[in-house]
């Protein structure tokens, strides 16, 4: 219930203030939103099981983020930045659908 | 992250006499909140945030912008060679363009030629019909004393002061190829048959052509010794009107090249 709330005062903020990206963050902010959702399902999924724990979310919300950030910083620093986040997607995307489909059968049994 | 760390059973939950799906979870937790509950709250308007920001980022941005160098020299390099492809095929089609001008010039001109030609060919040949200054000349045989020799002289007289269409009777055209024969009736031109009074219709010079006829022992002398009388007007506006089908050559070829 509170999450949902989270989410919903999570995008209405974001759709008043209209914050400016800063340029040096462009690059990463996409990426981050893909690994943050990845860690988001990948909680809901927990959630579900049984087996959630707050502290294991944070850690691998952040941590998701900032791998993914640092991947692609590394990327771009060895030029090959473009390829390197969308490997990253690749693979963040490919978790999203299995945790998707975990949640699929707990919800709906099938 | 999958998270691989078992969590005790919350201890308010009611006696495990079920084992608990996961329905049951969500359905529990959207009536009892928990501090995992707010932590997960505030990530998740987080995450809520930061997309709805790059959304929007995504959607204001122009081409070029957020790209990296890498990317933006590429791009450069695309544009830099589209525009001088766009280059070439401005050059190549101001060339043609060029070339079609300067071709539909010199034809225009040649087709002016040809029809200057044409209109100059036109009435030497006696295909179209002419009009100019020139003498109208009668000559009246009352006593049938003329022949055909007397208006051929006449004729003639006319061609070497430089006439440039002929007609008698407003019925035949004179032109180099036109024939005279006698007939009973008169004399026959081209096949026509033409009876006095012969009217001729020249065009050229009209002083020129009047001084041809009238000189001593001329055509007007001739006609007159002969029994016949001859009146020249001198016109500013003849008309020659009678026209005749050009007739191709069956012998003569004209030789190409001159």
């Amino acid at each position: 219930m509170i999450a949902i709330l989270g989410l919903v005062v999570g995008v209405l903020l974001g759709l008043w203030l209209t914050p400016d990206v800063p340029l040096a963050f462009e690059p990463y902010l996409p990426i981050a939103v893909v690994a943050a959702l990845d860690a988001v399902f990948g909680a809901f999924r927990a959630f579900l099981d049984g087996i959630f724990d707050d502290k294991v979310f944070v850690i691998s919300f952040v941590s998701n983020v900032l791998i993914a950030a640092v991947i692609v910083f590394l990327g771009d620093q060895l030029g090959v930045g473009a390829q390197l986040s969308t490997g990253v997607v690749v693979v963040l995307g490919i978790r999203i659908f299995s945790n998707v489909a975990a949640i699929r059968r707990h919800l709906f049994h099938a | 992250m999958p998270e691989d760390r078992p969590q005790e059973p919350e201890s308010s939950r009611p006696g495990p006499s079920r084992p608990e799906t996961g329905r049951d979870r969500l359905l529990g937790s959207l009536r009892r909140p928990s501090r995992g509950q707010a932590i997960a709250g505030v990530l998740v308007g987080l995450l809520g945030f930061a997309a709805v920001t790059q959304v929007r980022v995504a959607g204001q941005d122009d081409d070029y912008d957020g790209l990296r160098e890498a990317e933006l020299v590429q791009a450069l390099n695309g544009l830099q060679a589209a525009s001088r492809r766009a280059e070439r095929d401005i050059s190549s089609l101001e060339e043609t363009r060029d070339r079609l001008n300067s071709s539909s010039e010199r034809r225009s001109a040649a087709l002016e030629q040809a029809r200057t030609e044409i209109a100059t060919l036109g009435v030497l040949a006696g295909t179209t019909a002419a009009t100019g200054p020139g003498i109208r000349v009668t000559v009246e045989d009352p006593r049938r004393t003329l022949d055909l020799d007397n208006l051929l002289d006449g004729i003639e007289e006319l061609r070497n002061a430089g006439v440039e269409a002929i007609e008698i009777n407003d019925q035949v055209r004179v032109v180099a190829q036109t024939s005279f024969e006698d007939d009973d009736n008169g004399i026959r031109v081209d096949g026509v048959v033409l009876g006095a009074p012969y009217v001729i219709d020249a065009i050229g010079s009209p002083d020129t052509l009047a001084g041809a006829l009238s000189f001593s022992k001329g055509f007007i002398e001739d006609v007159e010794d002969d029994g016949g009388s001859v009146r020249v007007e001198k016109v500013d506006e003849v008309d020659v009107s009678v026209t005749r089908s050009p007739t191709a050559p069956r012998y003569a070829e004209p030789v190409p090249g001159q």
